[in-house]
């Protein structure tokens, strides 16, 4: 493929940590045309990670920690357009329409336009007191909200609500997890590992529900004061985290005609079936390599990976997109890593002892090494992230000899 | 108020003054200092804040955790068994260091 011309219009929708990556490696890579970078959310753009951790901590940070610094837009004259939501695109003649007024002319778009959290269709769940983290906005209310809580209910055992239940114990409260699934975090971990977090919030103190889904809220004046699982169960709590998972924002491509399946759909580099539009990081439904399927992550890994992948594919690489996804949790004093992608029938092979709280579950997939999942075992996860990358694997009997290190076998492994 | 003197792969420097708590990736991310990503958040899971800290403050230092040992075993940058740490885990202030003089890496990722 040709390189384009380093001279195009592009606009990026969406302004988090994917818009903002493919803004920024634009410019690195050379492209000297006009960069719009649009975002929804009044702010600078912020990184997220921390919004559901430190943010959260007693004594914890309030400040957002920018993705970039302020000047570093103008310096690099990219066109940041905060508080904008874009409205619709007009592929024919290649313009995205603001809802302030403005229309924005492109020569290559990506949407980044994330994805926005679910929310139970049961009755109360639009009651006072009713919390769901993703914004900077909700953050802070639900710092706000966790100062004063005595009692926290969390709909939803997912990383944000696990996140959310340990910084609610830490302030102090007591706390209640419901979720609908036999284990928490069923959908991203193994049974062996899921196995393990449920016991370590257990242990420090929360009520973990398993098996039960919110049928209503409960409230009085507007207020919530708790909710009543499908098993009929009633929970009082002065403060509900709502974490059931989030839906992909493809409004904006869907009416514009694009296909979208869970995600915009794109191919293995980035691109949807119009030549001049992309999409990247959590809206986007892309074919993967690790699994031979279409799949669509949410993570901070795939979103700046995506973005500077897509940066490279507009200056005119065309090399398919297959970094290894990573991703890591802290919960307490719990430390979670996932390397790789996981699926249902994958082979578990447990390195280390669960009783000692630091261990991996090695995931196999037709014996070779598709995954790692680590506890406290952050030696493993770099690890895997490097085995996974080159494409080496043990023999899940390896795994067996209690001696077996991780590490150890790719330091030999890259040797060789 | 804490400071952080980033001595840049190109050769200018910046001087950052800090609020207390923060951090050297922190205090690079807010100000602009070019060379500094902090891709992760301060997580201490990417080593894009990869820095070497200039001889006298290393004394001071914190000791480095496991996960960031693991970190600066992948860091761009060759890492120098004395000097490198991830601007992420140096806090200033509070306890903390209360002035430290960095260099910048050429590359971070």
């Amino acid at each position: 493929m040709c390189p384009r011309p380093r001279s195009e219009r592009v606009v990026v929708i969406g302004a988090g940590h994917a818009g903002v990556q493919v803004a920024d490696a634009l410019r690195a890579g050379g492209h000297d045309g006009p960069i719009s970078l649009v975002g929804d959310e009044p702010v600078l753009p912020y990184q997220r990670p921390p919004l559901s951790k430190e943010h959260l901590a007693p004594g914890g940070t309030p400040a957002p920690l920018p993705l970039r610094a302020e000047r570093f837009f103008t310096d690099r004259r990219i066109d940041l357009r905060t508080g904008v939501t874009a409205t619709a695109l007009d592929r024919a003649s290649r313009t995205v329409l603001l809802q302030d007024g403005a229309a924005l002319p492109y020569d290559v778009l990506v949407l980044a336009t994330g994805a926005a959290n679910r929310m139970p269709a049961v009755p109360g769940a639009d009651l006072a007191g009713i919390h769901a983290l993703r914004t900077l906005a909700d953050a802070q209310a639900l710092r706000a909200g966790l100062s004063r809580a005595r009692s926290v209910l969390v709909v939803g055992a997912g990383f944000v609500g696990l996140e959310v239940a340990a910084a609610a114990r830490a302030h102090g409260s007591a706390v209640t997890v419901l979720e609908a699934a036999d284990r928490p975090l069923a959908r991203a971990l193994s049974r062996e590992a899921a196995c393990h977090v449920a016991e370590v919030h257990r242990r420090t103190g929360t009520d973990l529900r398993l098996g039960e889904a919110v049928a209503a809220f409960t409230g009085r004046r507007g207020r919530v004061t708790g909710a009543v699982s499908g098993a009929g169960s009633e929970y009082r709590a002065d403060l509900v985290l709502v974490g059931t998972g989030v839906v992909p924002r493809t409004a904006l491509a869907a009416a514009a005609g694009l296909p979208v399946a869970d995600g915009i759909v794109v191919d293995e580099g980035l691109r949807t079936p119009d030549p001049a539009i992309y999409a990247v990081g959590d809206c986007a439904s892309h074919p993967s390599v690790h699994t031979g399927t279409r799949i669509r992550l949410e993570s901070v890994q795939n979103a700046t990976d995506q973005g500077r992948h897509v940066a490279a594919v507009i200056l005119g690489d065309a090399r398919p997109y297959t970094e290894v996804p990573w991703f890591w949790s802290h919960q307490g004093a719990l430390k979670l890593q996932i390397a790789g992608v996981r699926l249902p029938d994958d082979e578990n092979v447990l390195c280390g002892d669960p009783a000692t709280g630091r261990f991996s579950v090695c995931c196999f997939r037709d014996g070779r090494l598709v995954a790692v999942e680590s506890l406290n075992r952050p030696a493993d996860h770099m690890a895997a992230r490097r085995l996974l990358a080159a494409g080496r694997s043990p023999e899940p009997g390896q795994l067996r000899d209690p001696a077996f290190c991780l590490k150890e076998f790719d330091r030999e492994q890259a040797v060789a | 108020m804490p400071k952080v003197i980033f001595h840049r792969a190109g050769g200018a420097t910046d001087v950052v003054d800090v609020d207390a708590g923060s951090n050297v990736m922190r205090a690079a991310v807010q100000n602009g200092v070019d060379g500094i990503v902090g891709e992760c958040g301060g997580q201490a899971m990417c080593a894009t804040c990869h820095v070497y800290v200039r001889e006298p403050h290393l004394d001071a230092l914190p000791a480095i955790s496991e996960d960031e040992e693991e970190m600066l075993e992948c860091t761009a940058a060759p890492r120098d068994e004395r000097r490198s740490r991830l601007g992420c885990q140096l806090t200033l202030g509070a306890g903390g260091l209360e002035e430290v003089e960095v260099d910048v890496p050429a590359t971070q990722i």
